[in-house]
């Protein structure tokens, strides 16, 4: 109920919104959690694995409960904490885990089998059958226990990445976050505040204190206000620090659309920012921690600082006659403010016996609260006092097992918490995480005033550190009272006392635990799950492990925790993969004949970033093979047009780029004339084949090397780092041209009729012979003519500034049209090399030699290479290594695959009889049946043996005859005419 | 007689305007990549007396609109807006990048905003000031992003990429334009 004059809501804006289809009103301000409550909603979700109903427990992102779903349709978000969605006119929340009805749920049931279904239950009971896991358990069990489900259609809303640098990011914005980011600003620095609620000022604004006479939430509010007026500093509200990473990198989720009704419009949902900070101060306050007893999970059951939250800032009080059970003093502060705001208290229980607490209202003192009733929501409390046992009325208990710190962040690069004696909790090691310091509440300080001036402390050492002059900050005056507190963690009794509400353990499961010797906090943790659940165990770590220290006999320090992981709390995927959606995925390259390609109805694909046309379909052509063998067609006949401008160019120059060739490639090119290209073969440092492409010397000291597309990349990683590391003092430099030109393979016999028609200088075979490259001019144009050949037949690669690629490509295609050529794609060029052996990465694959290629020769014997001794070795150059062949089906099958493993003809197949493989497959116009290549052990020396070609995944059996691997034109005529 | 037509990369996408950001396709004119293979002092010394910049240091460029050598990475910049002098290949590879790169400027008050979408930089203007330049990554492709105005930013990619950087940077600046609607 909405308690008068109480909370920090605009009480003048009504909004509507519905929880399960019913409708309620809120005001601006509420969270779901607090606009339920004042509607007397206590009962908010189940649990689950028992589906018990469950009500809210915090009033922060700690949430274990209180767990819902916004929205529908598509724009579903599952797991929203209800106490960190704010209302809004027309929010839709529905509860989840519950079946028909968050009122009735029928999965309770579990609840009365619990006794089977405690701590390891899943790992003795679904280990037999084996089988049944994957297909019968797992999914049963999956459906039971469960979290709110994804809508299962495509995510429409938009999210966003975001990169920001600063001087200091302050993570959290209470009092100390507050001072210390004025004091920080105030200095000078670059200052992010960062914190994930709508409103700024942490505790001061669920709290009922006076800083410098002031309410305490409006100091904060003022606090903002002039920070919200500095150049130098940026307000990030609605943002949750998620993971502290390395050099002063933090990751941080903003919820950017959550708090309004309005999607689309190109604004984000959220926003992962990615932070760059030289220095970070925690002010990250800390949470609450319940008090395990049996059933202290009824809706009603809270922690104390969360009732003082909902009086406080929402003006709600979620009972009408309370109780308070608690070890500290600060729980009393709960007691006070319901009381002074009119509120009933039924009793305060605190289970030391030497408390000064005085009020209207009954006070135990030595008494522990040990059991509870009521159904959906809490009806009475039992409590045991030293006078006897008695049960009070009550419809809200608070509970306060004292405060731990929120450290987690100082753990995210592996730093374990010191555990303080005196507050019984743990608290940041010192330079866990380099460049970040502690302050306030999630440093062990727990008073205003300590919280004030530690902020301030610390900003003061972070400015001197920046080299900045400290601002003499004023102290503001703040209640100073110290934190009093005896360690209770678990109430003895009989029962089951929830530790980890969200995944639902008890003190027996952590008990048991330790009885079946995981007496490691980290076995404990995963034989349980206590800890597993998206809330990661924030209201039950260190309860559970107290619990374990206890039953293992040793102290807390000594059990220690278990690891705090990024994020704090959870992220979306699709917030961390923003701009990643679809074509987002990675950047597209488009070749300059992209648009041409289209237009002419080829079919794009993709070969590493670039669009590649696979084949240029004409009029009547059923299948993509009509349009290949009419392509390869063009090219053994008459002309064809083929952008090759995706293969790698790397222009190299300096006097000495000659020497860097003769070091990376396996052959010479030192002697290679000007106007010259020469094949080269270029080896890792291990001996296997690296890649293979032309290199072409335009000048003394100038050569442009080609790469294979896919290792365009790599190459120029691999020239840089010869020149960097191994050669520094060759004069050499490396520019990649790839981008620079567009180049075009025009093949076949009537190519340099084709060329002599664009080309202002007619060529012909003397003076532009196989093998040879020169500067053009194409139609006035500036280009580079090459006459090398990737089909066999008489060819040339034309190059010219891309500016005018599309140009020269449609002129190119229209005049080998003319000749009875065209276009050819992929799938024709692949026939083609493959028709005369020529390699690609399908053989050059990473495992293969020069020697498996076929090509040891080219490893010169005159200089040393890279890769030459490694390749030297006796197992790289063994005659039973699988080497290259070439194939032909001569059985009743005449299909072939690529991926197939080679048999011999009547062995058996199995993994020891393999004989090799199949790399590149193709049906060849020119042989008229299916071709392939593979490797074979000893391959060159089994031409004419027939064997078997065996592919499980396609189902085929093929008997073929191992032939040389060139099918078409040995002798190379063609190219050189 | 036929004749080629140039195309330049972003000819059909731009310019366009969203909130307060412009984006525009630039005509940089002549761009070489001078990569020094030899002494840095010389090629400086050739490029002062040919074009009347000299070779920069890391991260920064030098220059006028007109006439600029932007610091393009180890031992290398791009002499932007004329011909190379046959004199700066005397110490270093002289490479014609004119066709290579797409070059874009994005202006206006939101145009730090934006880049901070894509650009894993500090490219506040406190920081990256006039004639700063740094070579790093646009969403996943590798740029060259100069700061040529109090609120204006050359960046260049690989020319085939020209899509995928209008459409990141159009998406980019929708976001900050959406978020201050």
């Amino acid at each position: 109920m909405r308690i008068k004059g109480k909370g920090l809501i605009d009480r003048s804006d009504t909004v509507t919104f519905s929880f399960d289809g019913r409708s309620y009103d809120g005001f601006a301000g509420d969270t779901v959690a607090s606009a339920l409550l004042a509607n007397d909603v206590t009962l908010m979700g189940r649990s689950f694995k028992y589906h018990r109903p469950r009500g809210v427990l915090t009033a922060g992102s700690e949430e274990p409960n209180a767990l819902v779903t916004v929205g529908n349709g598509a724009a579903t978000d599952p797991n929203v904490r209800a106490t960190m969605q704010e209302v809004f006119d027309g929010l839709q929340v529905r509860s989840q885990n519950a079946w028909p009805s968050l009122d009735f749920d029928v999965m309770a049931v579990n609840n009365l089998v619990s006794p089977f279904l405690g701590a390891g239950f899943y790992y003795k009971t679904f280990m037999w059958p084996r089988k049944f896991w994957e297909r019968v358990y797992e999914p049963v069990i999956r459906r039971a226990a469960g979290l709110g489900g994804l809508s299962g259609a495509h995510n429409p809303d938009s999210y966003e990445r975001a990169f920001a640098f600063c001087d200091v990011l302050v993570i959290g914005a209470g009092p100390a976050g507050l001072m210390a980011a004025l004091t920080a600003a105030r200095g000078g620095a670059d200052v992010i505040l960062a914190d994930e609620d709508a409103l700024m000022g942490g505790r001061l604004n669920a709290e009922t204190y006076q800083i410098e006479g002031k309410p305490g939430h409006v100091w904060a509010a003022e606090a903002v206000a002039e920070l919200a007026g500095m150049d130098n500093v940026r307000l990030m509200s609605r943002t949750t620090v998620t993971g502290a990473y390395d050099q002063g990198t933090f990751g941080a989720l903003e919820q950017v659309g959550h708090h309004h009704g309005r999607r689309g419009e190109g604004a984000p949902l959220e926003c992962f920012w990615r932070i760059v900070a030289k220095h970070s101060i925690l002010t990250a306050g800390a949470l609450e921690r319940p008090i395990a007893f049996q059933n202290n999970d009824r809706p009603g059951i809270m922690t104390a600082g969360a009732v003082r939250a909902y009086l406080n800032r929402w003006g709600v009080s979620p009972g009408k006659a309370l109780t308070i059970f608690g070890n500290n003093d600060d729980a009393h502060r709960t007691a006070r403010d319901l009381a002074d705001a009119g509120v009933r208290i039924a009793a305060v229980i605190d289970s030391r016996t030497d408390v000064d607490i005085k009020g209207d209202f009954p006070v135990y003192r030595g008494a522990q609260v040990f059991n509870t009733a009521g159904g959906k929501e809490l009806e009475s409390i039992s409590i045991r006092t030293i006078s006897g046992v008695e049960k009070i009325q009550t419809d809200c208990l608070a509970m306060s097992g004292g405060w731990n710190p929120t450290v987690h962040l100082t753990c995210h690069m592996n730093g374990r918490p010191t555990w303080r004696p005196d507050i019984q909790a743990f608290v940041p090691t010192e330079a866990a995480i380099p460049g970040m310091v502690a302050a306030g509440a999630c440093n062990g300080t727990f008073s205003t005033h300590g919280c004030l001036a530690e902020g301030a402390q610390v900003a003061g050492n972070v400015l001197e550190m920046l080299g900045k002059t400290v601002p003499d900050v004023a102290l503001p005056q703040a209640e100073d009272a110290p934190y009093r507190m005896a360690p209770l963690w678990a109430v003895a009794g009989k029962g089951r006392a929830w530790l980890d509400f969200q995944n639902d353990v008890s003190v027996k499961d952590v008990k048991q635990a330790a009885v079946e010797n995981f007496r490691s906090v980290e076995h404990m943790k995963r034989y349980t799950t206590q800890g597993m659940a998206t809330d990661q165990g924030k209201n039950s770590n260190v309860g559970a492990l107290a619990v374990l220290a206890d039953a293992t006999g040793r102290g807390i320090p000594e059990t220690g925790t278990t690891t705090f992981r990024p994020p704090y709390s959870p992220v979306s995927i699709a917030a961390m993969g923003a701009g990643a959606q679809g074509a987002g995925f990675a950047p597209q390259r488009f070749t300059t004949s992209h648009s041409a390609s289209v237009e002419a109805g080829a079919p794009m694909i993709e070969a590493g970033l670039w669009y590649r046309p696979s084949y240029f379909p004409k009029a009547g052509e059923k299948t993509w093979r009509q349009s290949c063998d009419r392509e390869v067609g063009y090219v053994r006949n008459a002309v064809g047009v083929c952008d090759v401008s995706t293969l790698g160019k790397i222009d190299i120059q300096g006097p000495d780029a000659a020497a860097l060739l003769d070091f990376v490639y396996t052959n010479m090119f030192s002697t290679l004339k000007v106007g010259r290209v020469r094949y080269g073969l270029m080896l890792r440092e291990d001996g296997t084949v690296m890649d293979d492409g032309t290199c072409a010397r335009l000048g003394d000291q100038h050569f442009v090397m080609t790469t294979t597309t896919a290792a365009a990349g790599a190459v120029m990683k691999h020239l840089e780092f010869v020149a960097q590391c191994l050669h520094p003092e060759w004069r050499v430099a490396m520019t990649s041209v790839t981008e620079q030109w567009a180049q075009f393979a025009v093949a076949g016999p009537k190519s340099r009729e084709l060329l002599n028609g664009v080309l202002d200088a007619p060529i012909d075979n003397d003076s532009w012979p196989f093998m040879a490259c020169g500067d053009t001019s194409v139609l006035g144009v500036k280009g580079r003519l090459f006459r090398i050949s990737f089909s066999g037949e008489h060819a040339y690669e034309i190059a010219v500034p891309a500016r005018y690629g599309e140009s020269l490509f449609r002129e190119l295609v229209a005049r080998a049209q003319g000749l009875g050529g065209g276009a050819y794609g992929m799938e024709a060029l692949n026939v083609l090399r493959i028709e005369k052996g020529f390699i690609t990465h399908s053989e050059i694959h990473g495992r293969t030699t020069a020697f498996d290629v076929g090509m040891a020769g080219m490893i010169s014997a005159k200089k040393d290479c890279i890769g030459k001794v490694m390749a030297g070795r006796p197992g790289l150059v063994a005659a039973d290594r699988e080497r290259l062949v070439g194939m032909k089906p001569v059985g009743a099958v005449k299909l072939l695959s690529a991926g197939a493993h080679i048999f011999e003809k009547d062995a058996e197949v199995v993994r020891e009889t393999d004989q090799g493989y199949v790399t590149s497959v193709c049906f060849s116009p020119e042989v008229g049946t299916y071709i392939g290549l593979g490797f074979v052990k000893n391959g060159p020396e089994r031409y004419g043996e027939v064997m078997r070609v065996v592919d499980h995944l396609r189902d085929l059996e093929v008997e073929v005859e191992i032939c040389p691997p060139v099918f078409f034109d040995p002798e190379g005529g063609r190219a050189r005419g | 007689m036929a004749e080629l037509k140039a195309r330049t990369a972003c000819e059909d996408a731009l310019p366009c305007e969203i909130g307060a950001t412009q984006l525009v396709e630039l005509d940089l004119g002549p761009i070489t990549s001078v990569m020094v293979w030899g002494s840095e002092q010389d090629v400086s010394a050739a490029m002062k007396t040919a074009h009347g910049v000299s070779f920069p240091k890391p991260n920064r460029s030098n220059g006028t609109d007109a006439t600029r050598c932007v610091w393009f990475g180890r031992n290398q910049a791009v002499l932007i807006g004329v011909a190379p002098d046959a004199s700066l290949g005397e110490h270093a590879a002289v490479v014609d990048q004119s066709d290579a790169w797409s070059a874009v400027s994005l202006s206006g008050g939101t145009a730090e905003d934006a880049l901070a979408r894509l650009v894993p930089v500090d490219l506040r203007r406190a920081q990256f000031k006039r004639g700063h330049t740094v070579r790093t990554q646009v969403g996943h492709m590798m740029t060259s992003v100069t700061r040529t105005g109090p609120d204006s930013f050359m960046i260049l990619v690989f020319r085939s990429m020209a899509v995928t950087l209008i459409h990141e940077l159009k998406q980019a600046m929708q976001s900050v334009a959406a978020r201050r609607a």
